[in-house]
């Protein structure tokens, strides 16, 4: 049995879903920021593996910036949050409804 | 053999990533997330693409597990607390939500891909990959180094500590009257 592409695909859905259920399910800001990692990286498997299948050098192109710019996002985001800490002494994510109507 | 190790790497990915949203606590799913960034690794080797797969073990691993720690360390948060749990509601949304992500791209996995699977020898490597940085995609290469400037600046002028009063300017250098006073 080899391994197709269909079998990373499949890897890259189920990695994508328990990111956007960890997103909508916990309350932690800490924990709902890794699920975002989760995805990004879920996205990263897809484009990895179209690169090598179909067969295409560009695919890991677009990794290396989406970890660039995963990295900057996180950086920025964690003190985001640190901020939200300072401010609100809990890092719930109910409590951050300033915008809410 | 490769199906076997892509079961395995798969099997440990899916059941870390799992325990990552369903942590106790916040250091649990910080280790466990790279225990799947270990594997997503490994499954880029298989993949041919060595280059990334250092990347990701550096950059992912290293660098930004690394800062998910920090900030654990420093918020010094406890287990679950009573605010964080969840009501059932949300839970069975969240995951019928995340059910029907996993149906559309399902749906989007059905037709079969014809794929042909020859490479060329140095498919993956630094050198491929570093040829196609710096000629093709040489203005995104530019364009991420500025934005992980921008992204630095951001942070460091967010968490700075700024003091309540800053020293106020001596008398004699403020001769001139200013336009609107030198509130700070």
């Amino acid at each position: 049995m080899i391994v197709t592409l269909e079998w990373y695909l499949w890897l890259s859905a189920v990695l994508f879903c328990i990111g956007v259920a960890g997103v909508l399910t916990r309350r932690n800001v800490l924990i709902i920021f890794m699920s975002i990692e989760l995805m990004l990286n879920a996205a990263n498997i897809t484009f990895v593996a179209f690169g090598r299948f179909l067969p295409d050098a560009n695919g890991q192109i677009f990794v290396f910036f989406v970890m660039a710019v995963a990295a900057a996002e996180v950086a920025v985001g964690l003190a985001i949050i640190i901020t939200i800490f300072k401010h609100h002494s809990s890092i719930d994510i109910d409590k951050v409804n300033l915008m809410k109507w | 053999m490769e199906a076997i190790l892509f079961i395995i790497t798969a099997l440990i990915a899916v059941v870390s990533a799992l325990l990552v949203i369903t942590g106790r606590r916040p250091v649990y799913s910080v280790l466990f997330l790279i225990l799947t960034f270990f594997c997503v690794a490994i499954l880029y080797v298989m993949l041919g693409a060595q280059f990334i797969a250092a990347m990701q073990v550096i950059v992912y691993a290293g660098a930004i597990m690394v800062l998910f720690m920090f900030v654990v360390m420093l918020l010094n948060l406890r287990d679950k607390q009573k605010w964080e749990v969840s009501t059932a509601l949300r839970n069975v949304l969240g995951f019928a939500v995340a059910g029907c992500v996993l149906l559309i791209t399902a749906s989007a996995l059905k037709s079969s891909f014809n794929a042909t699977a020859e490479l060329n020898k140095d498919y993956g490597t630094v050198g491929a990959v570093g040829d196609l940085l710096f000629q093709r995609f040489l203005l995104p290469f530019e364009f991420a180094s500025v934005l992980l400037l921008t992204a630095i600046i951001g942070v460091v002028m967010m968490v700075k500590r700024r003091r309540k009063s800053d020293d106020p300017e001596p008398q004699e250098l403020s001769a001139t009257p200013t336009e609107g006073g030198t509130g700070s």
